[in-house]
């Protein structure tokens, strides 16, 4: 009945509740600090909020909500990795994932379309079985397929043996999975938001305050905050927030480069991966080309753009795909990617007490998000490392207890 | 195409060099664990003028430059004997 619906509409006791409950104040204390509005820092204070009941928390943003490495990853979730540490981890993150739409009552978009990391050497058939045995053991659904197995799965990949490097076969994980970035970053704001937390855009922290050895606050370019507990989650900027605190990290701040090709009708459904031919490959829901590559050779501080990145990844996608050779590019981007010397994150207490890190994401944070922003509230509400992120540590460099994740993306194997 | 410019083999193309990363001044053998773990994991990741070690992947030419990591600019290079003439290991 349009016109009971338009009545509805207009009537402003029916108006919906605003997404997000700013308050524009900052308060002189909280219970927790955490440096960084991203996905990573917003499911914290959600987890913080909705799990462990403390809710007088503040997510403070030198720049906006989500628009760091949350905007500019490429939204893949799987959890076939290498290690059993790496394994069990992204479990329990794509299990969240898959429930976190109900969780935060907004649409994340999540589509599982089926995962597949391309071997075109017998040394990459050999880690495909590797990687399809650890997962198995662990309960994650990956196996190896052969070429022609590839081709029936994917009819429009080409797998023909005249190319430079031929597709030998591939590990499948059916449950890989994509989903709307934005919405992951904005849900958990909400959801931490309604419940109390307060998100502050624009406000930079410029140090960190301590007693002795325990981080008591932090100052910030809207003036002092004292805090009970400080965490940092701002991938790209970690070793520079870390200074702040006092301590340095294992990291170097590396560009990761992908881009989009303009819209076209749905022909690819699933993810492809080839770490031998360093790209990755999906069509998201409006039809563009979402492609990455390997991270750039060099580190920098700036997300620029090259032309070195998209001659070396449009090489290797044309013999993947030869009819991509019609498309345009739509845009390009880059963000900045903490990589540690063994691609695994860092997690955790640090030497400074009553200061949590989160860092070292490299190339897989965006899939990490809402495990991670579980096992971090549990390590900052307790003040105890988490037993799922113990071989995440920081120490571990200290004890060469290093993971050694090659199932990260971007790891040419 | 980025340039850089090989203390060996003059101006060549960025895509024939590997960055390898910061000068570090190597600890003595009889350091503690931690000193030696710091100098083999540890890094400073400074956002701004940064010395650091290339090769030339070709000629397999080891040679210091020294970048700045925000503007992606490269502001020398010097070959490690021209180098630590002005700076002691």
């Amino acid at each position: 009945m349009p016109f009971a619906l338009l009545k509805y509409g207009l009537n402003p006791r029916h108006r919906d509740a605003p997404q997000f409950r700013w308050h524009p104040e900052l308060k002189r204390n909280y219970d927790i600090v955490i440096i960084g509005a991203g996905g990573h820092g917003l499911a914290t204070a959600y987890y913080l909020a909705s799990r462990h009941g403390i809710t007088n928390i503040a997510v403070l943003d030198k720049a906006w909500m989500g628009g760091g490495n949350t905007a500019r990853n490429t939204t893949i979730i799987r959890a076939n990795y290498l290690t059993p540490e790496g394994v069990a981890f992204y479990k329990e993150s794509v299990e969240l994932f898959r429930g976190l739409s109900e969780e935060l009552d907004i649409n994340i978009m999540y589509s599982e379309r089926g995962h597949f990391t391309l071997a075109h050497t017998d040394a990459a058939m050999r880690t495909a079985r590797w990687r399809a045995e650890v997962n198995k053991h662990l309960g994650v659904d990956s196996e190896v397929i052969d070429a022609d197995e590839v081709a029936r799965l994917c009819p429009v990949m080409n797998v023909s043996d005249k190319v430079r490097y031929p597709i030998l076969g591939a590990l499948y994980h059916p449950p890989g999975a994509l989903a709307r970035h934005d919405a992951v970053a904005w849900g958990y704001a909400k959801g931490a938001m309604a419940r109390g937390v307060e998100v502050h855009p624009g406000t930079e922290v410029t140090g960190i305050l301590k007693e002795g050895d325990r981080a008591v606050g932090v100052e910030t370019t809207r003036g002092t905050i004292y805090a009970g507990k400080v965490m940092q989650a701002v991938a790209g900027s970690s070793s520079r927030v870390s200074a702040l605190a006092g301590f340095r990290l294992p990291i170097k701040t590396i560009p990761l480069q992908a881009c989009v090709s303009e819209p076209v009708k749905p022909i690819l459904d699933q993810i492809v991966v080839s770490g031998s031919l360093h790209v990755y490959i999906s069509q998201s829901a409006r039809g563009e080309m979402v492609m990455g590559g390997a991270t750039d050779p060099y580190g920098l501080y700036s997300a620029r753009s090259t032309l070195d990145f998209k001659e070396g990844l449009m090489a290797h996608m044309l013999e993947l795909f030869p009819f991509m050779a019609e498309l345009r590019v739509l845009r390009q981007w880059a963000g900045l990617a903490d990589m540690t010397p063994d691609f695994s994150p860092i997690m955790g207490l640090t030497p400074i007490r009553g200061y949590y890190v989160d860092s070292g994401w490299g190339t897989w944070g965006f899939k990490a998000t809402p495990v991670c922003g579980f096992r971090m509230a549990e390590c900052v509400a307790t003040g105890r490392q988490p037993d799922l992120l113990k071989p995440f540590a920081l120490d571990r460099f200290h004890s060469f207890d290093l993971v050694g994740e090659k199932g990260a993306a971007s790891v040419g194997h | 195409m980025k340039i850089m410019n090989c203390p060996l083999n003059g101006p060549r193309n960025i895509q024939e060099f590997v960055w390898i990363g910061d000068v570090k001044r190597t600890p003595d053998p009889s350091c503690t664990d931690r000193e030696w773990t710091d100098y083999l994991f540890i890094e400073d990741n400074l956002a701004g003028e940064v010395d650091e070690w290339w090769v030339h992947a070709p000629s397999n030419n080891w040679f210091i430059a020294r970048r700045n990591r925000l503007t992606d600019e490269i502001l020398w290079t010097k070959s490690p004997a021209e180098y630590f003439a002005d700076h002691a290991p």
